[in-house]
């Protein structure tokens, strides 16, 4: 009686909780096992209606990947891609840092109308203003060059990186600053010998999410820059292997693979700053 | 300079104790020219890259530009033109059914998940970084995949279907103005879900367990306390998941531009892929920045919400 209990009380959760989890889990990864099985398919079984779609059943391939790989610019636009993420992201971090400072610390005249700002422009969607900013980026004849990007990319990831380091700045005490100030330490020196390395958690968490972004980002890449070898990775993948009415869709799935892959890899190591950095954005 | 005046009053702040301490602490957060000089950078770039942008806009759709030319002013016959629109109008009731949708099954689903992370133990971290992944990968390139998942002629959503004896024939879920709202919203919820998820589960985190202990000792069940308790402490993380998700959900782009182009017969069109098919592959930039415009009124009503949530909480604080 007394071991059924023990039992019951084990197994129960299998039932309440892992079974109903189940569905979730596999909603959510799905798509991204699929992307990575059709990637790797012959494309006699790829474009076999009769196959099963879920395993790879005739043998494993690269021959998608070389595809990519020769007959595509796909690593220029893996590098552009790097280039253009790691140029906004260091470009964002430090105007967040920056900004969020004072925003945390100091009282000064339009603090608030500045952090309200910055607030709105975080809630600006790119597809509200693209057009206009085409024009823009015309204009300062940065169209079809990386500088197009590495410049309007800050537009989004500078009020997130703020927004993100002013909440993070706030959790600091301010007593160990001021040591610092009354030791004679300016405010630049106070910033970055003292805060920051407090704040690297929070610096991180920014400099994480604003590459993971620009990565991602699509419609200005599309809108933006147009010659081939400039694409992004995301713009390329998509516009460059769907040719009129033909879809490679083992190289698609391929592209989709290493695209995503840098991300993923991040992810992995740093689950907890994204977990963290995705509430603080909507809770805070 | 200023430090060294600094140094000077702290000597005789800790000479003269506490109040004069305060005051010290005060003059240390006041110091409006390094304020400005630090805002500055970030100040000019958002300046000239996201307010002058959005003046231009509305310029734009004022007048009668195209791509290349400048254009004369024209009042406001670009709006009176969309609202006689039938593609614009479709456009509109398609924004509001995707959005809705796709709010609601991410709100619903989104807390049966938290419920669910919130309770679990064991493999805690692998469940939630199982279920976050959707949100991080690039959105165009996964969108890619469920564009082959409902491929007219290999869709393994259909195969299943087939093979499981659900339906004899294949479903045209692309092609079928219906079935592909159906999809974009499905595609969207898979995308947005672990946003909401998350952010919930960061709320029920925070509500304190001697509530439900009480509720329990007073003979509440599961489902009781879950209206009682669960819900109304969730209201302010749910209200600001909500209006956050409202504006970027209504903005989306990527997906419906990868899986339909705003297709079938501009039966998924947004403001978003119409106002980029109307403004750059038209070539009607005034056009297309009128129809972009329309996401302002819900970008206004999301911030002032969201202002007025942040003062009452710290008003209580």
């Amino acid at each position: 009686m007394n071991s059924a209990a023990r039992w019951a009380r084990r197994i129960r959760p299998v039932f309440t909780l892992y079974v109903p989890v189940t569905p979730f889990v596999l909603f959510a990864l799905f798509p991204l096992y699929f992307m990575l099985v059709t990637s790797f398919k012959k494309n006699a079984e790829l474009y076999d209606v009769n196959a099963v779609p879920f395993l790879i059943g005739r043998g494993v391939t690269f021959g998608h990947y070389e595809l990519l790989s020769k007959d595509t610019l796909f690593w220029s636009w893996f590098l552009n891609s790097l280039i253009v993420s790691l140029a906004a992201t260091v470009i964002s971090v430090v105007l967040g840092v920056l900004a969020a400072y004072p925003l945390a610390r100091l009282k000064f005249p339009g603090a608030n109308s500045f952090g309200v700002a910055i607030f709105v422009t975080y809630l600006v969607p790119p597809s509200l203003l693209f057009l206009p900013l085409s024009t823009v980026v015309a204009r300062l004849g940065l169209s079809d060059s990386l500088w197009a990007l590495v410049v309007t990319y800050p537009t989004f990831l500078v009020p997130f990186c703020t927004w993100l380091l002013m909440g993070y700045f706030r959790t600091v005490p301010k007593e160990i600053e001021e040591c610092a100030m009354l030791d004679g330490c300016n405010r630049l020196q106070t910033l970055v010998r003292i805060l920051l390395p407090v704040a690297v958690p929070g610096v991180i968490c920014a400099a994480l999410f604003a590459f993971t972004l620009s990565w991602n980002e699509f419609l200005y890449a599309l809108v933006f820059v147009s010659p081939a070898e400039l694409k992004t990775m995301t713009v390329g993948v998509f516009s460059e292997l769907i040719r009129g009415d033909i879809y490679y869709w083992g190289g698609l799935m391929a592209g989709a693979c290493i695209g995503s892959l840098p991300i993923v890899v991040a992810y992995v190591f740093f689950l907890d700053y994204y977990v963290s950095g995705l509430t603080a954005g909507a809770v805070k | 300079m200023q430090l060294k005046t600094l140094n000077g009053d702290v000597a005789k702040a800790v000479g003269r104790g506490d109040g004069q301490a305060r005051a010290l602490s005060d003059l240390l957060v006041r110091d409006t020219p390094v304020a400005y000089a630090f805002i500055a950078p970030a100040f000019f770039l958002l300046l000239f890259l996201v307010a002058y942008p959005f003046v231009l806009s509305v310029w734009l759709s004022l007048s009668d530009a195209r791509v290349g030319e400048t254009g004369a002013f024209v009042g406001l016959e670009n709006f009176q033109r969309l609202l006689t629109s039938s593609i614009f109008l479709q456009t509109l009731q398609n924004s509001i059914i995707f959005t809705a949708a796709a709010l609601g099954a991410k709100t619903v689903f989104g807390m049966a998940l938290a419920l669910l992370l919130f309770r679990i133990g064991r493999f805690k971290r692998l469940i939630r970084g199982a279920v976050l992944l959707p949100f991080i990968v690039p959105t165009a390139l996964s969108t890619l995949v469920w564009w082959w998942m409902f491929e007219p002629l290999y869709s393994v959503v259909n195969w299943t279907l087939k093979s499981l004896h659900i339906v004899s024939r294949d479903i045209p879920w692309l092609p079928d103005p219906y079935l592909a709202m159906f999809t974009v919203v499905l595609v969207n919820t898979w995308r947005g879900l672990p946003f909401f998820a998350i952010t919930i589960l960061a709320g029920l985190v925070a509500i304190p367990r001697e509530l439900y202990e009480a509720a329990e000792s007073d003979g509440a069940g599961p489902v009781s306390r879950f209206w009682h308790i669960t819900v109304p402490l969730l209201k302010p993380v749910l209200g600001v998941v909500i209006l956050f998700s409202a504006i970027f959900t209504l903005a989306d782009f990527n997906i419906v531009y990868v899986l339909t182009k705003g297709g079938p017969m501009n039966m998924t069109h947004l403001f978003a892929t119409y106002s980029f098919a109307l403004g750059l592959q038209g070539g009607q930039i005034s056009q297309g920045a009128a129809v972009s415009l329309f996401l302002f009124p819900i970008l206004l009503i999301v911030v002032f919400t969201q202002l007025r949530m942040v003062r009452r909480a710290t008003t209580y604080e």
